[in-house]
């Protein structure tokens, strides 16, 4: 009897162990956001805080240059947008660009370096409207972005590619034919921080200039010449809020009062900054990213065909404030304003992607 | 020292299997060679069967089987036929019912018709199941106290599968199968309606939940308390109440001033376990149909106490950019 009460005791031990594997020890620091008894608390565990600081810095910016001289626009031909920049920092700002998303490439991975000038690979139509895109965030979306605004390394953070981004998602194969179909969900999704939701909620409220994504009905009872959300389109709702959270290390209560999800007045004012936020990225996705889909190489687009678009992760990754919120413009001031030819791109006046070289190394 | 510690059944009758009374009706007979298992001897009777079948037993297998093979086949359609995926997944994995564009229409099979076809299935499954209990208790001379309970979880699930989406017209406002799809549904159901902790009978079927496991931890703890007495023999008890009864009378009417009878507290079990379910599908009906938003519907009729603003302002009404 004695042996297999210590047997029992052995294997509920392991097995508690076991149970316990995935979760991260306490203890968890709580920070009140919101009334007494209503849970609103804003949790950080100090030990991976601590890694996500170390890979959240912002490097250390290019040494000044001179502001005097001729401008750039004089000097080099085909500038579009940075021409009123001196020569000095409009080399500065290259040397950042190269910094910031092509350290091992160098200028060849935009530039045709017999002509800096020519529209000859694809990277450089790119990232010409990546410019236009990043000074037009920090001068129309203030209300997401604030005075910190963005630079090309909010997104890049020395890769060639931002790390996260997301393109329409079919999902991996199914048996297909009569076989129910998975509508779209019911797998372990990363996308929505393992849940069995819609693992692509992106292309219906990212992907698009509209999309209703408040699914809660604004009287008490129903109205028969109003159509209300259906589950399935809770179930999207759901799944970006689910992303939201986990790129940003906050829980639903960091903007709600989880009591009614959609009432303002009881919610915090991350709130209003985040609906800025989810307007700011259908802007970029459909008048900046969308466009350039054509110039794009094949191997370079998702599995329906289309661009990597921009979501919460591909600034935030991790952090309720991109960077810790330091912000870069102080340093590189051209980025803040609209400058030059500030017209968004137009899939028809680009160049088609055959047209145009691959990206190149110096 | 162990004497009376008696979390498990420490004594264990293993001898000739016991087979029964005789059946009155039914020409089947019970099946299976009744025989002992030491490790059901600690958590009950050592003794494994026989079983009583039966047309309706073998029938709710049958259609159960059927119900099972669907939704099972289908999860491992999802992911490609592949093994090693469909145990990986299988918490995740899911059958949906159609989505909204179908209504109430029948949908292709794979828009929601496996789905369809897999509740129908498991429903006259558990409504056969359902008869057999139902006509178990009857030929042992039995009231149909356990059927009736049933009967109310019966009342639940036909709510959330098909009474209220009838209701809505349609389909795609039922429950989906599968481990984490129904977790996701009924969290996805509170949001769209607006809070189900604001539903009244959600209220109500929470009082009967925790307060049957309230009950249950009461007369279980009870009735061990005073089985050093022989209070465990409750049927005895309730014509013939002995020291263990009046002990565990006793200790109530001076704990709290109030008890239950050997026979009562059954009774209340029973019934807060039934009203949690008949409440909780009261609650669903209600839900879409009736209210549409429980927290809107619970700041009008004063339930929902007043917070201080945090003083997030709606973008939608300062001519805000898009």
């Amino acid at each position: 009897m004695k042996l297999i009460a210590h047997k029992t005791l052995a294997i509920a031990t392991l097995g508690l162990a076991v149970a316990l594997v995935g979760c991260e020890r306490p203890p968890i620091e709580a920070e009140q956001m919101g009334f007494r008894g209503t849970g609103m608390e804003h949790l950080v565990n100090p030990r991976t805080e601590a890694q996500l600081l170390k890979i959240n810095q912002v490097p250390d910016p290019l040494p000044a240059v001179s502001q005097d001289g001729p401008r750039a626009a004089d000097i080099y031909q085909n500038v579009q947008v940075l021409g009123d920049l001196s020569i000095a920092e409009f080399n500065r700002q290259m040397a950042a660009h190269v910094q910031w998303i092509a350290p091992n490439q160098g200028c060849s991975y935009c530039h045709d370096t017999s002509d800096f000038s020519r529209d000859a690979r694809y990277t450089k139509v790119v990232a010409r409207n990546m410019l236009r895109m990043t000074q037009h965030i920090n001068e129309e979306w203030q209300d997401h972005v604030q005075e910190t605004g963005v630079t090309c390394y909010t997104c890049h953070r020395g890769e060639n590619l931002p790390q996260y981004v997301w393109y329409t998602n079919p999902g991996p194969r199914q048996a297909g034919g009569f076989a129910a179909d998975r509508q779209g969900m019911n797998l372990a999704s990363p996308e929505v921080a393992f849940s069995s939701l819609p693992y692509d909620p992106f292309t219906a409220l990212l992907g698009q200039a509209n999309g209703d994504i408040n699914v809660l009905p604004p009287t008490a009872l129903p109205y028969t010449d109003r159509e209300g959300a259906s589950i399935r389109q809770t179930y999207d709702t759901y799944g970006l809020m689910m992303h939201f959270s986990d790129s940003m290390g906050v829980n639903c209560t960091y903007c709600h009062n989880t009591r009614n999800f959609h009432v303002w007045e009881q919610s915090t004012p991350n709130k209003v900054t985040a609906w800025y936020g989810i307007r700011m990225t259908r802007d970029a996705n459909v008048n900046y990213i969308e466009p350039l889909t054509g110039v794009h190489p094949p191997e370079r687009l998702g599995p329906t065909g289309d661009i990597g678009k921009v979501h919460c992760a591909t600034c935030h990754q991790g952090l309720n404030l991109p960077l810790l919120g330091v912000s870069q413009l102080p340093d590189y001031p051209v980025l803040s304003t609209r400058t030059g030819d500030t017209t968004p791109p137009s899939a028809d006046d680009l160049p088609a992607a055959e047209d145009l070289m691959g990206p190149g190394s110096d | 020292m162990a004497e009376y510690q008696n979390i498990f059944t420490q004594v264990q009758v293993q001898g000739h299997p016991e087979e029964g009374v005789p059946i009155k009706d039914g020409n089947w007979g019970r099946q299976g060679k009744p025989f002992f298992n030491y490790w059901a001897g600690w958590f009950g009777n050592a003794q494994i069967g026989p079983i009583y079948l039966g047309k309706l037993g073998l029938a709710s297998l049958v259609f159960g089987t059927i119900a099972i093979l669907i939704i099972g086949l289908n999860f491992w359609a999802a992911v490609n036929w592949d093994p090693v995926q469909f145990i990986r997944q299988l918490f995740w994995l899911g059958l949906e019912p159609p989505p909204p564009e179908y209504g109430l229409r029948l949908p292709p099979l794979a828009d929601g018709g496996w789905w369809l076809m897999a509740g129908f299935f498991l429903t006259i499954s558990i409504l056969l199941w359902w008869a057999r209990v139902y006509q178990r208790a009857r030929a042992l001379g039995m009231g149909t106290h356990v059927a009736w309970a049933f009967a109310a979880a019966i009342w639940l699930y036909l709510v959330l599968g098909f009474i209220r989406p009838v209701l809505m017209g349609s389909w795609s406002e039922a429950v989906p199968f599968g481990i984490f799809p129904h977790l996701d549904w009924t969290t996805a159901f509170s949001i769209r309606y607006g809070n189900l902790f604001y539903n009244p009978f959600h209220m109500l079927s929470i009082v009967f939940l925790f307060g049957s496991t309230l009950l249950f931890a009461m007369h279980g703890a009870t009735i061990l308390a005073v089985g050093r007495y022989g209070g465990e023999r409750e049927i005895d008890q309730i014509t013939d109440r002995g020291t263990a009864s009046e002990r565990a009378a006793l200790f109530w009417r001076w704990t709290m001033g109030f008890n239950a009878t050997m026979e009562s507290i059954h009774r209340w079990a029973w019934w807060f376990a039934v009203l949690c379910v008949v409440t909780g599908g009261i609650g669903i009906l209600l839900t879409g149909t009736v209210v549409d938003n429980w927290y809107l519907w619970a700041v009008k009729h004063g339930v929902a106490p007043p917070y201080p603003d945090l003083n997030a302002i709606d973008p939608n009404l300062g001519g805000a950019v898009q």
